[in-house]
């Protein structure tokens, strides 16, 4: 079933493996990073968010007081 | 009559944002399995090509990242349409939301396609019709990115980006047909409904790995318009609401 002989077998590629690992590795590489950044950009937005409606809310609450 | 009232439904921010809130885990993990799946037939299973030895295995990620570049392009033109014929507000986030991940699929194809390239052909690159349609895709993502980023008005600069991603719709056949259309160095198709040229195990694998490179893509995208979402609609009751809900910071 499985077509290797060996683990060295599988990292060589058959000669190819600096193109195959390339490839493979940097696919990875960015579907790994993509939704990390995705998140962490999400998480900043939301806490600016929810700063900038804080401070509109005093602001509103600061001009009915007077 | 009822249909048609839950399509429209669907099309506001307030409750596509709770639905795709709720599908990106499943979304994510379809990926997973599939990925995992495509990854064990296409890189422990699938015999080695007669052609190619095992270099060929780059198809595995360079078809389904390919495809993807062109999909995507091909979604983000649709919703550019829908939001220049009706005005849409969620049309404009949507295509937002796929650019970068669109962008890096094209990216991705041209990356594996010049590791494939170099043992195959001998050159990491070469201006054949295939490869230079699909770096002007590159470029349309990056245009249209650019382009948006640039007008602070998000309502303009959904019609100016959905304007260049109209234009620039007409590269996606030419990438697709480029192969038969002139003598390119690039082969043609490996996936035919006919007759394929693969072995069973790697057309499964590649299939298996385009269903991943699909999920991974929907997944993202719905993070990211989420994001914007909260963004662009912050003056509306609803954001101020889930902004207010302590938990609505804390989930991912």
């Amino acid at each position: 079933m499985i077509h290797w002989n060996s683990f060295s077998d599988f990292l060589a590629m058959g000669g190819y493996g600096f193109y195959v690992w390339g490839s493979f590795g940097v696919t990875v590489l960015i579907m790994t990073v993509e939704p990390i950044m995705v998140a962490r950009n999400r998480k900043t937005t939301i806490a600016r968010l929810k700063r900038q409606m804080r401070a509109e809310t005093r602001a509103e609450n600061r001009n009915t007081a007077e | 009559m009822k249909d048609r009232f839950n399509l429209y439904r669907f099309a506001s921010p307030a409750t596509f944002y709770p639905l795709a809130g709720a599908m990106i885990p499943y979304f994510a993990a379809i990926s997973v399995v599939f990925g995992l799946a495509g990854l064990y037939l296409g890189m422990l299973v699938a015999p080695t090509d007669f052609q190619q030895g095992e270099g060929y295995r780059i198809i595995f990620i360079h078809v389904p990242a390919s495809w993807m570049s062109m999909f995507i392009y091909l979604v983000m033109a649709f919703w550019a349409a829908i939001g220049l014929a009706f005005n849409t507000r969620l049309s404009g986030m949507m295509a937002q939301a796929l650019a970068p991940t669109g962008a890096l699929m094209a990216f991705l194809s041209l990356w594996t396609g010049a590791l494939w390239g170099k043992p195959m052909w001998g050159a990491w690159w070469v201006w054949d019709a295939r490869l230079t349609s699909e770096l002007i895709l590159l470029f349309l993502y990056i245009g249209y990115m650019a382009l948006t980023a640039a007008i602070d008005d998000a309502r303009r600069a959904d019609k100016a980006g959905g304007l260049l991603l109209l234009v620039g719709v007409v590269n996606i056949p030419i990438i697709y047909f480029s192969v038969k259309w002139w003598n390119t160095l690039h082969q043609g198709s490996s996936v035919n409904l006919n007759k394929s040229s693969m072995a069973e195990t790697m057309l499964w694998g590649m299939l298996l790995m385009a269903m991943c490179f699909w999920m991974y893509s929907i997944a993202v995208a719905f993070m990211r318009v989420r994001t914007i979402m909260l963004e662009r609609e912050r003056h509306t009751d609803w954001v101020k609401a889930e902004l207010a809900d302590k938990t609505a910071g804390d989930e991912k």
